[in-house]
């Protein structure tokens, strides 16, 4: 699904560059949920932002659902994100005057999909997170828990091929992000690759597979014990 | 273009964000209705001068006597000085390459008209068909009077419009006789004047007939012309003042007599009023484009902060799929929804104030005011492109810039 070879990135700082990633390679298959382990400044961020298209790479290969990523300009990275890709971000990113059901909605609406099928899309998923009764809130309305929880419908509504969670409980407390890690781990159980990046030891045995990252290189990359037993 | 989808979604983050709706609107309404009020205000002022010294040709001079008063050459001082016929040939030959229209004059005052049971008092006036010209006048019905009338000392008369409303009526004037002071006199035309309600009070009649009919011998009251066209406004000075200069030799006045030949030009103020016109316009038209720069100027701001502080929410919007495309398109519409709603408002509220108010400003000099429609039209396109401009930039930016860098905006 996910396949990077020699990756290399870095920026420029002052009349310095700064090299965040070098030359790593990884591949995810379909179905996984692995996460990437990091302290602050290992680079695992930059790998999330390239992996989703939110930003570019130097040098190496990445392929995304064996289609090579090279030269893409704006139009076509928005169009392979909302086809590809889901995204839940530590901040949420809600946009903040629309309601829940609105924030759901919207790749759709890039997608062109008519209003009313979006809608209906939209609630079956805000269903899903268990949010029905919240789905006229404004972000403003709800708890952090339900926050990242109407993300996380936002990032399935699409059917992407992959989720990208940025430190999706960076930002919540224990019992709250318990529930969304759950979360994660059903949408996997109905075979969603997942692709989460934490710093957090626990959240990470959460998942099937950890890829240790230290600056810039992976260190290691190993299955779980929970995967081991299975 | 039209995608109802879309501007489902515009007028949501418009409805959404009312501050920042209502703020950019406003800026727009009040440019343009600062624009229309100033506009119409100047065009108010302009009305009044134009009104002011209309009604008569701008080249026109007219030429007075009075008693003089100051002895010259043995003779005292006042003395009434009397224009004869002898005046008008020796103008007419002294001066005929300058002078293009020319009539002399015989005014009666309270000269009683009747027709069957309607009368009313008038001025009569005695005149060559050059005085027509001179007046500007405006031939409504029938003719003026003619070189034969004059030849012939033809009982005729060319009445004002209001002479015809207080006779007549709605009734046909032409070919009817009017009796003024006891004498028949037969109507030939109507006229309209732009001079205004005064001039359209008058009767003309030929000058051979109010000599001899007002004059015991070849006397004349006063004379007017209009000189060539083509002499400038300091050559026609020249002329009327070499004319004053000849008239005062030929009655013995004393040259520095201002009594006795009085010559007024009219380009003297022409040249007055056409000075201050271009002041005037130079300011309605400095006025109109200050305000529509302050207010493009407000537009951008606007639009530069609007999309600044949406940073974000583009930056979410790119992550979910939204193409730079749709991302300048989404900005650009609602800049130019916005702008052009507000910018109508702002029309319409102005030219609605200057209909209000308009007519009672007249006694501060403002007569009339109003805008062209197409001005103001104009004026909302020139603020809707900019609005248009000023949202583009900074929208093109923002959607240019990597999404990961608007989501760490904050």
């Amino acid at each position: 699904m996910i396949k990077i070879e020699k990756l290399h990135k870095s920026y420029p700082i002052g009349k310095d560059s700064l090299h965040v990633l070098k030359g790593l390679d990884l591949h995810i298959k379909e179905g996984e949920f692995v996460s990437i382990m990091g302290s602050s400044g290992s680079g695992k961020s930059t790998l999330l932002n390239i992996v989703g298209l939110l930003d570019t790479h130097d040098s190496g290969n990445y392929y995304l659902n064996g289609q090579l990523i090279e030269n893409l300009d704006e139009k076509k990275a928005a169009i392979l994100r909302n086809k590809f890709l889901g995204f839940v971000f530590q901040s949420f990113n809600l946009i903040n005057y629309k309601n829940a059901l609105e924030n759901v909605a919207l790749p759709l609406y890039y997608q062109g999909i008519g209003r009313k099928e979006r809608q209906d899309i939209a609630m079956k998923y805000l269903d899903k997170v268990g949010l029905t009764e919240w789905a006229h809130h404004l972000p403003s309305e709800l708890s952090g828990g339900q926050k990242q929880r109407v993300a996380i419908a936002r990032a399935l509504v699409t059917q992407p091929k992959v989720v990208l969670a940025d430190e999706p409980t960076g930002a919540l407390d224990s019992t709250t992000s318990n529930s969304v890690m759950e979360l994660l781990k059903e949408i996997n159980r109905e075979g969603m690759t997942v692709f989460v990046i934490t710093h957090e030891e626990d959240i990470a045995e959460e998942t099937d597979r950890i890829v240790r990252l230290k600056d810039g290189v992976i260190i290691s990359d190993e299955l779980t014990n929970k995967k081991v037993k299975a | 273009m039209f995608d109802l989808d879309r501007w489902i979604e515009i007028f949501q983050t418009l409805n959404k964000n009312k501050l920042r709706t209502i703020l950019s609107g406003f800026t727009i309404a009040f440019a343009i209705l600062l624009f229309t009020l100033l506009f119409g205000i100047g065009n108010g002022l302009k009305n009044t001068f134009e009104k002011q010294f209309a009604g008569d040709a701008a080249n026109s001079v007219y030429i007075y006597s009075g008693r003089t008063t100051k002895p010259f050459k043995g003779l005292q001082s006042g003395r009434q000085i009397q224009y004869r016929n002898d005046d008008m040939k020796f103008m007419n030959s002294k001066f005929e390459n300058e002078i293009q229209y020319f009539s002399p004059n015989i005014q009666r005052g309270n000269v009683q008209a009747i027709y069957k049971g309607e009368q009313n008092r008038y001025t009569v006036r005695g005149v060559y068909p050059d005085y027509q010209p001179l007046e500007e006048a405006v031939i409504e019905e029938g003719r003026f009077l003619s070189v034969l009338d004059v030849k012939n000392k033809a009982k005729v008369i060319a009445i004002g419009r209001l002479v015809k409303k207080d006779l007549f009526g709605e009734l046909n004037a032409v070919g009817k006789n009017i009796s003024l002071d006891g004498f028949s006199y037969k109507v030939v035309g109507v006229f309209s004047d732009p001079g205004g309600d005064n001039d359209e009070r008058y009767i003309y009649t030929p000058f051979t007939t109010a000599q001899g009919m007002y004059k015991p011998n070849d006397e004349l009251d006063y004379i007017g012309l209009t000189f060539n066209p083509d002499l400038s406004v300091d050559e026609s000075l020249s002329f009327s003042n070499l004319l004053t200069k000849m008239l005062k030799e030929k009655h013995s006045v004393d040259p520095r007599d201002q009594g006795a030949i009085r010559v007024r030009n009219y380009a003297e103020g022409t040249k007055n009023v056409e000075q201050f016109m271009f002041v005037l316009n130079f300011i309605i038209i400095f006025i109109g484009i200050g305000t529509l720069v302050a207010g493009i100027i407000g537009i951008s701001n606007i639009m530069v902060y609007i999309v600044k502080e949406r940073t974000k929410e583009l930056g979410i919007r790119k992550a979910l799929g939204a193409t730079p495309k749709s991302i300048v398109g989404m900005i650009m519409m609602e800049s130019i929804f916005v702008t052009a709603i507000a910018g109508y408002t702002g029309l319409l509220i102005g030219v609605g104030t200057l209909k209000a108010i308009g007519s009672s400003l007249e006694k501060y000099w403002i007569i009339n005011p109003s805008v062209e429609t197409s001005t103001v039209i104009g004026a909302t396109i020139i603020l809707i492109i900019a609005g248009t401009i000023a949202g583009y930039i900074p929208a093109k930016r923002a959607a240019g810039i990597k999404p990961i860098e608007a989501l760490n905006d904050e």
